[in-house]
């Protein structure tokens, strides 16, 4: 082992996990003398502008946190390099479905500490004051439920069913969720090839804006503010969203009734079941070469550890990747982590090429319906095109 | 050797303007070249893997129809807010110079926008334009008017992100008017009048001469920056970036997105190219068109 | 006669009382904002309900404020400096010197506002991991030392005043740098004092650079610090709000201090001594 290597990791700002990265970078240093992290974090909406100017000058992170679907995009342009083979072993034996994710082209790209799914949140006020005895389990239900809940005076909605957030987690539970739910697939195994144009696709796009223009359970841009159907859920405006286990931290500081979370409702009783994960992961730059290589590993081991992520789930609050520990019963029993906990099982991860783009692509096949009345499988063949020009330009 | 005198006076010129002249050659000519330069390559964080690619960025360019999109956006910015900033700046400057008492207190008020840090203009307004909560439309109710949906709708939306501009840019539009106002010497206002002018033709032959070199300032700088539109625009749609169907995208965005979210440095140099030569093609005709030498 | 002049007063002031509360209405609900506690923002009302000052101590005591604010003002004051000096020179220079290439020069320093500065930041962060300005002052300051933006205003400006001025400086015996120095920037006062107040501004409120530049708590400038209150779930606007408001403070004192210098205008009665 070498003497005296000093290795950098960069992840975004946010105070749990700066001050839990810190107390692991202390117990790593003393478990490893001889390597030294340095430890620098940045704002979150300007991370990846960080990392796109540092690596190219040489001069950034040799371990550095980043989303799961900026990995190709990362991969393509040289941000990142492989982990050794032996790490995928470890990758598939002891990590939840959705860290498959983390692998491009046949090789690892990142290891993750913690994941997260979606869920249903619900005003457990608002449903006892309607006389609506629990969350909804299917879609009808959950309509049923909406309607109930909706509010419209003299032709303004002053409490909306359900959070409508097409850039939010919708185009998430569009395409990742739906489709699957009505017996689609989004893409092709292999990632290349768009699939949600056909018929699981059409219906799971015409089902969710129905919600809007048939079933008038919630409309877009509800409540104002970047994101508005969190915060309006908050604001005690909004009965149900949509979002990911992120968003409890928020959504705990702020809001001052009874909430709950549910499992996402389902096509019928016993039917299909989907969700979407993602998680961050930890990568490998090409700044760390010959003895900062070995030393960034080890780190990156370090932090993946089961360990450390029975540590980080009790700082950060945030659940661990590990399979073993999903397991247990304390938290799939949880009120409010048990729900994701539960769909970690079968949550799947998107394998994004080119994250802000394709966002945009199923947010647009949303919006041109909802805003501008277009039909649906119109909408959606456009979406179709777009998107397979984005995978066959990366695939080149 | 003899200097003549107008040898002597370019010798001072350049003594004078080479610190500056060599800080704009190495500090922004130089990088400025660099990244128009990787409009020729693929990115790659490795130099050495940066492949040639040679025009195939600029083919992309051609059939890109989000890039026609920015690129008609940015020009109907420029069209809709230069006006409005310069005509509403210059007509409160006038009111300004001319108001009885407070003329501190109103010169704050209108400055205060453009201090506003931009994260809270975009907070504060994207609440007051709210379809369902906001200010406005709760003012248009009482005008009969139905509510708008302003941002969230591909129509109002630019329209919207451009008031949202002037609206901030005002403050400087007023400060800058106000200084090229205060700058005509009170003896030609003085002189005038000795010759029996007053009130408008005061303004017609001395004001509005005697302005124009702000007004040629404000018109180049102003378009200058709005061709390069960019933190309102990230601020007010901040999930939508864009706007809800690309309606708010501009060219300075469009390349912030390829560039730092998409790691697509070579078409982002490609799509730098393009608005380099938009920005100094409309700059020359403007200063051409504009500028008037006024002889007093 | 003096009764249509009070008319036009009183419209005058109506107009700007009209126009200032769309001004001012966004900023002072900045302000309010900056007193609610973090549920509050939830609630659609103009005032607080419980107003607080934990922001303002969260904002002062728990984050870097003083040390980004103090970052800020060092950064922005040493650049306004500058550029009141080296643009005015070289604006000064384009008005009034004649020399060949004039308006090449011209259009080529006009040249440097159209290259957007996303793009330049990696080629300057390159160069600046190359010369060791990497998280340093010099690395915050060198961008914005001498601005194209100055050079343009201060040549407008310079352009409008009459010639023998300069001719009689001259011919009194003063040197080409004091002839601007002594006659030019004396009668250009209120351009220098928006320039002030636009490249203070500017700096203090300047994101992008300062966000690469910088990879230490210490070093960061106030935009930077600010943005550390939004994260992936959610923003703590009371937060945002209450360091907004402080930061705003020093751009306004600047900018009563600098106005005064406008509105003192300009006298031309011959040279000043």
């Amino acid at each position: 082992m070498a003497q005296g290597v000093t290795i950098t990791y960069w992840q975004y700002e946010f105070r749990s996990k700066v001050e839990a990265i810190n107390e692991l970078i202390r117990r790593f240093e003393a478990q490893n003398p001889g390597i030294k992290v340095v430890h620098q974090t940045f704002p979150y909406d300007a991370f990846q502008q960080k990392v796109a100017a540092a690596i190219p000058a040489g001069q950034g992170p040799d371990v550095v946190n980043l989303y799961y679907g900026w990995a190709p995009t990362w991969v393509k342009a040289g941000y990142l390099v492989p982990l050794p083979d032996d790490w995928m072993r470890r990758l598939d034996q002891d990590f939840v479905a959705m860290a498959q994710a983390a692998k491009v082209g046949g090789k690892l790209y990142g290891v993750p500490t913690a994941v997260r799914s979606l869920a249903l949140f619900y005003n457990k006020d608002l449903f006892r004051q309607a006389g609506i005895a629990g969350p909804p389990k299917t879609w009808e239900e959950f309509i049923a439920v909406g309607q109930k809940l909706t509010v419209k005076q003299g032709g303004r909605f002053t409490q909306i069913g359900y959070g409508i957030a097409p850039d939010g987690q919708d185009h998430h539970l569009v395409r990742e969720v739906l489709v699957r739910q009505f017996g689609g697939k989004p893409y092709s195994d292999d990632g290349k090839r768009v699939l949600y144009q056909g018929e699981a696709g059409l219906k799971a796009l015409s089902f969710y804006t129905d919600w809007v223009r048939k079933h008038e359970i919630g409309i877009p841009g509800f409540f104002p503010g970047n994101n508005g159907y969190r915060d309006g859920f908050i604001a005690g405006r909004i009965a149900m969203i949509i979002d990911g286990s992120f968003a409890i931290g928020t959504i705990q500081q702020g809001a001052r009734f009874n909430w709950g979370v549910a499992e996402l409702p389902l096509e019928r009783p016993g039917g299909r079941k989907a969700n979407f994960g993602s998680f961050w992961m930890h990568g490998l730059t090409p700044l760390a070469t010959g003895p900062k290589r070995e030393a960034a590993l080890r780190f990156l081991a370090f932090i993946t550890s089961e360990e450390t992520q029975r540590y980080w789930l009790e700082k950060v609050g945030e659940l661990p990747a590990s399979k073993n520990l999903i397991r247990d019963p304390k938290l799939s029993l949880h009120p409010i982590y048990g729900p994701f906990v539960l769909s970690l099982a079968y949550a799947k991860a998107t394998p994004f090429v080119d994250e802000a783009a394709q966002r945009k692509v199923m947010v647009d096949a949303i919006n041109r319906v909802l805003l501008q009345g277009m039909d649906p499988a119109q909408s959606l063949r456009l979406a179709a095109e777009e998107e397979q020009k984005i995978l066959d330009q990366f695939w080149r | 050797m003899r200097l003549t005198l107008a040898w002597r006076e370019a010798l001072w010129a350049f003594v004078f303007l080479a610190i500056p002249l060599a800080f704009f050659l190495y500090f922004r000519i130089l990088p400025a070249f660099q990244a128009l330069w990787l409009s020729l390559y693929e990115w790659h964080a490795d130099p050495s893997q940066r492949r040639f690619v040679g025009l195939e960025h600029y083919a992309r360019l051609l059939e890109d129809p989000v890039l026609r999109r920015a690129l008609f956006n940015t020009l109907l910015y420029t069209l809709l807010g230069i006006p409005s900033q310069i005509a509403l700046g210059l007509v409160i400057a006038l009111l300004l110079q001319r108001v009885p008492f407070g003329r501190d207190f109103f010169r704050a008020i209108y400055f205060a926008p453009y201090v506003t840090p931009a994260v809270a203009v975009a907070w504060v307004w994207s609440w007051m334009l709210s379809p369902h909560f906001g200010l406005v439309n709760e003012l248009l109710a009482l005008l009969g008017i139905p509510p708008q949906p302003f941002l969230q709708s591909p129509s109002q939306a630019l329209p919207t992100v451009t008031w949202v501009v002037v609206w901030q840019n005002l403050g400087f539009q007023v400060v800058l008017f106000l200084a090229g106002l205060e700058s005509i010497p009170r003896q030609y206002y003085e002189a005038a009048r000795i010759d029996g002018a007053e009130g408008w033709r005061l303004f017609r032959h001395i004001t509005w001469p005697l302005l124009n070199p702000v007004l040629v300032f404000s018109v180049v700088i102003g378009t200058i920056g709005y061709l390069q539109l960019f933190t309102q625009v990230v601020n007010l749609n901040f999930t939508d970036q864009g706007g809800p169907l690309n309606s708010t995208l501009t060219l300075a965005l469009y390349i912030y997105q390829l560039a730092f979210l998409r790691f697509q440095l070579g078409y982002a140099a490609t799509v730098t190219v393009l608005l380099f030569a938009l920005i100094l093609l409309i700059t020359l005709v403007q200063l051409k068109l504009l500028t008037r030498r006024v002889e007093l | 006669m003096k009764a249509k002049n009070r008319l036009t007063g009183f419209l005058v002031l109506l107009l700007l009382l009209l126009g200032g509360s769309v001004m001012v209405l966004p900023f002072l609900w900045m302000v309010l904002t900056s007193f609610k506690p973090f549920p509050e923002l939830f609630e659609l009302r103009f005032l607080p309900r419980e107003p607080t000052l934990e922001n303002y101590r969260v904002v002062l005591g728990e984050t870097g404020f003083m040390r980004w604010f103090g970052n800020s003002l060092l950064v922005a004051s040493l650049t306004t400096l500058s550029v009141l000096f080296f643009d005015s020179l070289a604006g000064y220079t384009l008005a009034r010197l004649r020399f060949p290439g004039k308006n090449l020069v011209f259009i080529l320093i006009l040249s440097t506002l159209m290259v957007p500065t996303e793009m330049l930041v990696i080629p300057w962060y390159v160069m600046s991991a190359e010369k060791g300005w990497i998280n340093t002052y010099w690395g915050l300051l060198f961008p914005g030392f001498i601005t194209a933006f100055g050079v343009f205003l201060m040549r407008q400006f310079f352009e409008t005043l009459p010639q023998d001025l300069f001719d009689a400086g001259r011919m009194d015996g003063l040197s080409e740098f004091g002839v601007f120095w002594r006659i030019g920037l004396p009668l250009v006062r209120p351009a220098l004092a928006a320039l002030g107040i636009f490249t203070f501004l500017g700096n203090w409120n300047a994101f992008l650079w300062p966000l690469i530049v910088v990879q230490t708590p210490e070093m960061r400038t106030l935009p930077v610090g600010i943005a550390l209150f939004s994260g992936e779930a959610g923003t703590a606007w009371n937060l945002i709000m209450a360091a907004s408001s402080l930061a705003v403070l020093p751009v306004l004192l600047v900018f009563f201090f600098f106005q005064r210098q406008i509105i003192e205008g300009v006298v031309l009665t011959g040279v000043k001594g």
